[in-house]
């Protein structure tokens, strides 16, 4: 008391003040909890794909990973003292991948290519080229000028191996008389991402351009044309509500719609018009916005002059919301690419032998499947057996897929800063 | 009109020269004299009546202020003209009719659009768009699907003139149209409005957003316009009713209190009302 009659100002504990400091570190803790479950997951994700995806040696990234189809790791041990017949071009990559293992090279034999009339090779020992030309099946194949070597080799001691599946039948159908030790796979622990990074890719951009095309013009028709009203505010209820409803439910409707009724197979047509009203609430949901922020006297200042409403629209309205449709077309980006409950039924194949754009005419190009980076992660993670070898895959998937992600985000971020620039008011 | 022509140029025209007549009088004289004539009109937003039974005519090529205190119907009136009203949901007019050059403007074969290339519009708030003071200025034209370059300029440079910015402005045509002052945007969005050569010109509280300054350089600008163009101004402020405008109509809860000469209104209003508003005794 006498404190405070000398200090009227002085602070005293009281409930609020407690309330207010424990109020406080909550607030604080929460913010933390997040900001630390987040960066675990960058940092998670960071290392252990960076890991995959970058070496330490040039060009300092793994290509194959990158450039090549997933392919069953085949892991096996080799007796020693045998020789071993390989192509060449395998054995370089053969003893790349194994640089534990100690090669002993015996020197090269040449091959022949012989081609079929279809354009289908084969290659013989050079020292076999006379009997091939002899035997009835390869009548009608000529012989190509290539020259092709096979490398010779051995180890010294009984030797644990791990190679692509492509390499091991090679290796496997060269040396007949040689039986390794022992001998497991691990389906798509080898090879790389390629198709899946495409994939993705062609998903993403065509469903976007396809909601970007909608999203606009259902929001011009919401924000510029529509009264008010019941029925339109039920329309925009709607399209609100569509946000809610689960992927799996996207995809069982795509499926039924698109791939069945619609007979579009499971292809990109129907994964792209399946994710692209998937994310058709959040584009039309932003637009809208962005429409109602540019000012009423735009309008009214281009339609005082004799301006349509089109004009008025297309010239002094779209130019001036389009940053902020852009943004809701990020986290649009951000929601479908990540999408394999609705890809699964509709798009994404688990493993496809061609690129998209590999096929006899140009309709195969829309109503095929195709890889997916989710739908390859889901695959590696969940339906095959696990060990230290998918999930080098799987978090290298992962990374890429983060990046690719980011990389189309930012393609939309610098857009909208650029034209952010153009049109300031 | 015909008469002011034969007066010598350097004497200056009164109000009177040119337009002679009493605004109720009814006769041919007073129908050519005049701009937009306004019979018995009601108007409402909705379920809320704006406008009642207003009548008047605007005199052709004067300036003609409405005043009145906020809310009572200046603006929707002024809105009315050029049908910027169309733009929202609801409004409707329940009788009478707004004629420019004895066509009724709300009649079913009139189009909103080749109306508003005849009446022009300067509103409360300048309104720039955010593109250069060239682009803004060639707006209506580029519309119109003139792209003519030498036709533009000469365009930018006349309508520069005509709203006195082209001495500020003539160096920077590509420069952001916001990067100009409060004063000079609305003289912007005054050439902007001119460029299309429109016969009226309405301004919305031009001067409402100014200082003092760039409120005398945009009043001596419509003074200046009112040898080309009949204008009509909301305006707030009594004192620049009663500086720039030949009549003056007073408006209070929707009706048409006083419509006069701007002399007679500011020194000997008919009605109690427009005294009393006048003279700050409410509004």
């Amino acid at each position: 008391m006498q404190d405070t009659k000398q200090n009227p100002f002085l602070k005293r504990p009281s409930k609020a003040s407690r309330i207010e400091a424990a109020g406080f570190w909550l607030f604080r803790l929460a913010t933390y909890l997040i900001v630390a479950a987040a960066g675990y997951i960058f940092l998670d994700i960071g290392i252990k794909g960076g890991a995959v995806i970058f070496k330490l040696t040039p060009p300092f990234v793994n290509v194959p990973f990158l450039t090549e189809w997933p392919e069953t790791l085949d892991i096996f041990k080799m007796p020693a003292n045998q020789d071993i017949k390989l192509e060449t071009p395998f054995y370089e990559r053969f003893k790349k991948e194994n640089p534990e293992a100690v090669f002993q090279e015996k020197g090269t034999v040449d091959l022949v290519v012989f081609q079929s009339p279809e354009g289908v090779t084969h290659k013989v020992l050079a020292s076999n080229k006379e009997s091939t030309l002899a035997d009835p099946a390869f009548q009608g194949w000529k012989v190509l000028p290539d020259k092709s070597t096979m490398q010779i080799f051995s180890f010294a001691k009984d030797t644990e191996l791990k190679v692509g599946n492509t390499i091991f039948r090679s290796i496997a159908a060269n040396n007949l008389e040689v039986v390794p030790l022992e001998h497991k796979t691990q389906v798509y622990a080898a090879g790389g991402i390629y198709p899946a990074i495409v994939g993705t890719v062609l998903l993403v951009v065509g469903a976007m351009i396809i909601a970007l095309t909608l999203g606009i013009l259902c929001a011009t028709y919401l924000s510029e044309y529509s009264r008010s009203g019941p029925i339109i505010n039920f329309i925009r209820l709607s399209i609100m509500n569509l946000a809610g409803v689960p992927s799996i439910v996207f995809g069982m409707w795509g499926y039924a719609m698109f791939v069945l009724l619609f007979g579009w197979n499971v292809s990109l047509m129907a994964g792209w018009f399946t994710l692209a009203f998937m994310v058709l609430p959040i584009v039309i949901t932003g637009s809208e916005e962005s429409l109602r922020a540019v000012p009423q006297g735009f309008r009214e200042g281009s339609l005082a002059l004799g301006a349509t409403k089109w004009q008025t629209i297309y010239k002094n309205v779209l130019p001036y919301a389009l940053p902020g449709i852009l943004t809701s077309s990020i986290m649009g980006i951000a929601r479908i690419a990540g999408e394999t409950a609705a890809i699964m039924f509709t798009a994404a194949f688990v493993v496809r032998d061609e690129l998209p754009w590999q096929v006899k005419q140009l309709t195969d190009f829309f109503f095929n499947g195709v890889m997916a980076l989710p739908y390859h992660i889901f695959v590696v993670s969940a339906r095959v057996p696990q060990n230290e070898y998918t999930g080098k895959v799987q978090y290298g998937t992962a990374f890429v897929f983060m990046v690719i992600v980011l990389a189309i985000a930012l393609t939309s971020i610098l857009t909208r800063s650029h034209v952010r620039k153009k049109y300031k008011w | 009109m015909s008469e002011s022509k034969e007066k010598p140029n350097e004497k200056k025209q009164t109000t009177e020269d040119r337009y002679p007549f009493d605004p109720a009088e009814n006769s041919a004289e007073t129908a050519a004299a005049t701009a937009i004539e306004v019979e018995t009109l009601d108007f409402s937003y909705g379920s809320s009546k704006a406008l009642h039974d207003i009548s008047l005519k605007i005199p052709k090529g004067l300036v003609t202020s409405f005043i009145g205190p906020s809310g009572c119907g200046k603006s929707t009136l002024l809105r009315c003209f050029n049908r910027m009203n169309d733009l929202i949901d609801g409004t409707v007019v329940n009788k009478g009719k707004i004629k420019i050059h004895g066509v009724d403007i709300y009649s079913k074969e009139v189009d909103a659009i080749e109306l508003r290339k005849r009446v022009g519009m300067v509103f409360q708030k300048s309104n720039p768009f955010p593109k250069s003071i060239y682009e803004n200025i060639v707006y209506g034209l580029r519309l119109q699907g003139i792209n003519d370059k030498k036709v533009l300029d000469e365009v930018v440079e006349k309508s520069l003139r005509g709203a006195a910015l082209w001495d500020e402005a003539k160096d920077r045509l590509d420069d952001h149209a916001t990067s100009l002052s409060g004063g000079q945007m609305q003289r912007l969005c005054i050439a902007r409005a001119i460029a299309v050569e429109p016969e009226i010109i309405l301004m919305d509280e031009p001067c409402s957003a100014l200082d003092p300054i760039a409120t005398m350089k945009v009043e001596e600008l419509i003074d200046e316009l009112k040898k080309k163009y009949t204008i009509v101004i909301v305006t707030h402020n009594m004192q620049q009713a009663g500086r720039c405008s030949d009549f003056t109509a007073f408006f209070y809860l929707g009706k048409l209190i006083e419509f006069d000469r701007t002399e007679k209104i500011f020194t000997n209003p008919a009605k109690q009302q427009t005294e009393d508003y006048i003279t700050g005794r409410f509004g």
